[in-house]
């Protein structure tokens, strides 16, 4: 009886050591407590004349190469970012004539290449933009594996490598200036601001001119909704948007698994312990008769 | 006393030599050095070094066909994923053991426990080649850099605990080659304690290896992707690690044959006839559960695609097939069918997991990832330096032959 006691003592101590650890593994992040509203960019297709000053823009900020005068935006072409460009403009033939749409991260509220990173290299600051640390990535590219909008590009012919990804110019935005590309639009297709202004801006341009847009606003939903905004006179699929992408974070797939994690931890372990001592019991006597 | 191969082995009780005298001379070779297996393994070696140098000097573009749509290829679909779902077979193995007490499988743990670690080791370690920053690989271990709400950090620190656990677990071999008793002691009594914590660790980690996935909900080709996959994953990796330990078994039975005493050599049919029914049970789970998360899914419409006839091979020839053969030759003790049988597990689970990470993923892609003939070879030699470990154990350790005679009176 006393072993019993023992082993029973033993398998509580396990489940709490276990308990503990699991909730660990699972703990979620909180976003602190702050009055901060996330920023965003309100990107207007209607107003884009692809001159491809964001481009320069962007790659001037950023240390990038300048963009290639022969690669301009045409119809057909499909344009991507790269390790050496982070924002790029296509152009599509539509039922409305050609339209210009720009291409970076879309800044998720809850982005899925956040969560997937195991060393917070990833990180959606309190400001919106979400940004890329060198210091704390280990270069797994599980980021690009769960970004459903394909955004992290990798340096793949560096020693050394980095993510590249549009960071919203994170390092003007604290400072209280402009994204460069943003301020460096001359058609003010770009809007910067928090995301709840952007959103009713977007919708007084619809109201206003219902004939000029098409009454959706791309990110408001999407993927959970997302920092970059867009607004277009035809339906998104028209200009080369992923139409499949689905209106709940990304995140959200993973959650069910990690949240089953610490009841495994606690269960498993006491389950184990018990079937071993229900068989070992067992196995004994039948030795004792063999002897 | 009967004399058992254990007694004729080196033994350094037998000497008396000093620790450090003794591990120097275990370090020279034993046996043959112009084998078959040497004289190819040892160029494939050499090459892989020369590739794996030019991988971190020019970055990982110089030797792999990874692009900026498909970031995982062969090293994390086959060497990681693949290789992990293999080394399942010790988690099982021990279960059977220690849990179930189910000791005619007794004379397998070892071997199968070390086996297991090993293949963490080099697979886990293959991942290090993968990264892009290497250096930095201790930040979601120590620091303050935990992203706990990722599934890889989960992974990451289940491997590393799970190692440590099959350390714990093959211990007491070690001990009894360099002759401690007390540490064997000690170390056996902690066995019960890591396969309790083995275990609950692989569940989690070999569905958290599917589960990695679930974020790619648009990149997976829909008749492999599904919220099941992590599910998928675990059950699969029970059949897949018992026909991996029913393969490796049957070879190492060859090769180390003098090293196995008789009773053992008997009992070794027994062992693998008795796997065969495990491999039976669960290969029929698995494939009920394909068919409930392709019902589920509602993916009648890609069957009569491409990618939907490869699902059909996969799921009939390398699922359904082995299962009956797995059955028939349990109802008519046919240990080479059952061999067989797990052959054609094996090549399933490399096809499935494949499917999943490489072939399926982006498959509408423009441009399709094929791995170069580079990350085969790195591959490869990530593969023989496993062996030429695993060799240079089993000609030293107690793991297939006996333990000394002090170890067995306990």
């Amino acid at each position: 009886m006393n072993l019993n006691r023992r082993n029973f003592l033993k398998a509580l101590g396990l489940t709490g050591i276990a308990a503990g650890t699991g909730s660990k593994l699972n703990a979620v992040p909180v976003k602190k407590n702050s009055n901060k509203e996330f920023y965003g960019i309100l990107y207007d297709s209607t107003r884009c004349a692809g001159c491809q000053g964001c481009e320069w823009e962007c790659a001037l900020e950023h240390g990038l190469p300048d963009p290639d005068l022969e690669d301009i935006p045409e119809v057909g072409k499909n344009r991507k970012t790269s390790e050496n460009r982070r924002s790029v403009i296509n152009v599509y033939n539509t039922s409305r004539g050609e339209v210009y749409v720009k291409n970076q991260c879309m800044h998720c509220n809850q982005p899925a290449c956040a969560s997937a990173c195991l060393t917070q290299a990833m990180h959606k600051t309190e400001e919106g933009p979400v940004i890329w640390r060198d210091e704390k990535c280990m270069g797994c590219r599980y980021c690009m594996v769960s970004c459903p909008y394909d955004v992290p590009k990798f340096e793949y012919f560096s020693s050394n490598p980095n993510i590249q990804k549009c960071d919203m110019c994170w390092d003007r935005v604290k400072d209280g200036k402009l994204p460069a590309c943003v301020e460096g639009c001359p058609a003010d297709a770009l809007t910067f601001g928090p995301r709840r202004e952007l959103i009713a801006e977007a919708r007084r341009r619809i109201n206003e001119n219902p004939d000029q847009y098409y009454d959706h606003i791309y990110g408001e939903h999407e993927a959970g909704g997302t920092g970059f905004l867009y607004l277009s006179p035809v339906p998104f699929g028209e200009i080369g948007f992923n139409t499949s992408i689905m209106n709940k974070p990304y995140p959200e797939l993973t959650k069910g698994f990690l949240y089953s994690v610490p009841s495994i931890f606690v269960l498993w372990p006491a389950m184990l312990l018990g079937i071993h001592k229900a068989t070992s019991n067992k196995n004994n006597q039948n030795q004792d008769e063999d002897e | 006393m009967k004399m058992s191969n254990s007694d004729i082995a080196l033994n350094r009780e037998n000497e008396k030599k000093p620790i450090w005298s003794f591990l120097l001379s275990e370090l020279k070779p034993k046996g043959k050095i112009f084998t078959p297996f040497n004289i190819i393994s040892v160029p494939v070696i050499i090459l892989g070094i020369i590739l794996i140098v030019i991988r971190f000097s020019k970055g990982l573009g110089a030797v792999t066909n990874l692009n900026q749509d498909v970031p995982w290829g062969l090293w994390i679909g086959f060497d990681v994923v693949t290789g992990v779902a293999f080394a399942g077979g010790a988690y099982v193995i021990t279960f059977l053991v220690y849990i179930l007490n189910m000791k005619q499988y007794q004379s397998i743990v070892r071997v199968t426990v070390l086996n297991g670690f090993l293949a963490y080791v080099f697979y886990a370690g293959a991942l290090l080649l993968d990264l892009g920053k290497p250096w930095n690989v201790v930040n979601p271990i120590i620091g303050n850099s935990f992203g706990v709400s990722s599934v890889l950090f989960l992974v990451a620190w289940h491997f590393l605990l799970y190692m440590l656990a099959q350390l714990i677990e093959f211990s007491p071999a070690i001990a009894e080659w360099i002759g401690a008793r007390r540490a064997r002691k000690i170390l056996s009594a902690m066995t019960i304690g890591a396969v309790i914590f083995g275990i609950t660790l692989s569940t989690l980690h070999q569905s958290g290896l599917g589960a990695l996935y679930l974020m790619a909900k648009e990149k997976i080709h829909p008749l492999w992707y599904s919220e099941f996959i992590p599910i998928l994953f675990f059950v699969s990796s029970i059949f897949a690690g018992l026909s991996m330990v029913i393969f490796e078994g049957s070879i190492s039975f060859k090769v180390f044959s003098n090293q196995i005493s008789d009773k053992n050599h008997k009992s070794h049919h027994d062992i693998i006839h008795g796997l065969a029914k495990i491999c039976t049970i669960t290969l029929y789970v698995y494939f009920f559960l394909q068919v409930l998360a392709f019902v589920h899914g509602k993916n009648w419409e890609y069957l009569n695609t491409r990618m939907g006839h490869w699902y059909l091979v996969e799921i009939f020839g390398f699922i359904l097939l082995p299962m009956i053969l797995f059955f028939y030759s349990y109802r008519k003790y046919n240990i080479l069918l059952v061999k067989v049988a797990s052959i054609i597990t094996m090549v399933g689970i490399i096809i499935n997991r494949l499917n999943v990470t490489v072939i399926g993923f982006k498959w509408d892609a423009a441009q399709h990832y094929y791995p170069t003939w580079m990350e085969i070879v790195v591959t490869l030699t990530v593969i023989f330096i496993e062996i030429w470990i695993f060799r240079w154990i089993i000609n030293r350790l107690p793991v297939l032959r006996e333990s000394p005679t002090w170890a067995k009176s306990h």
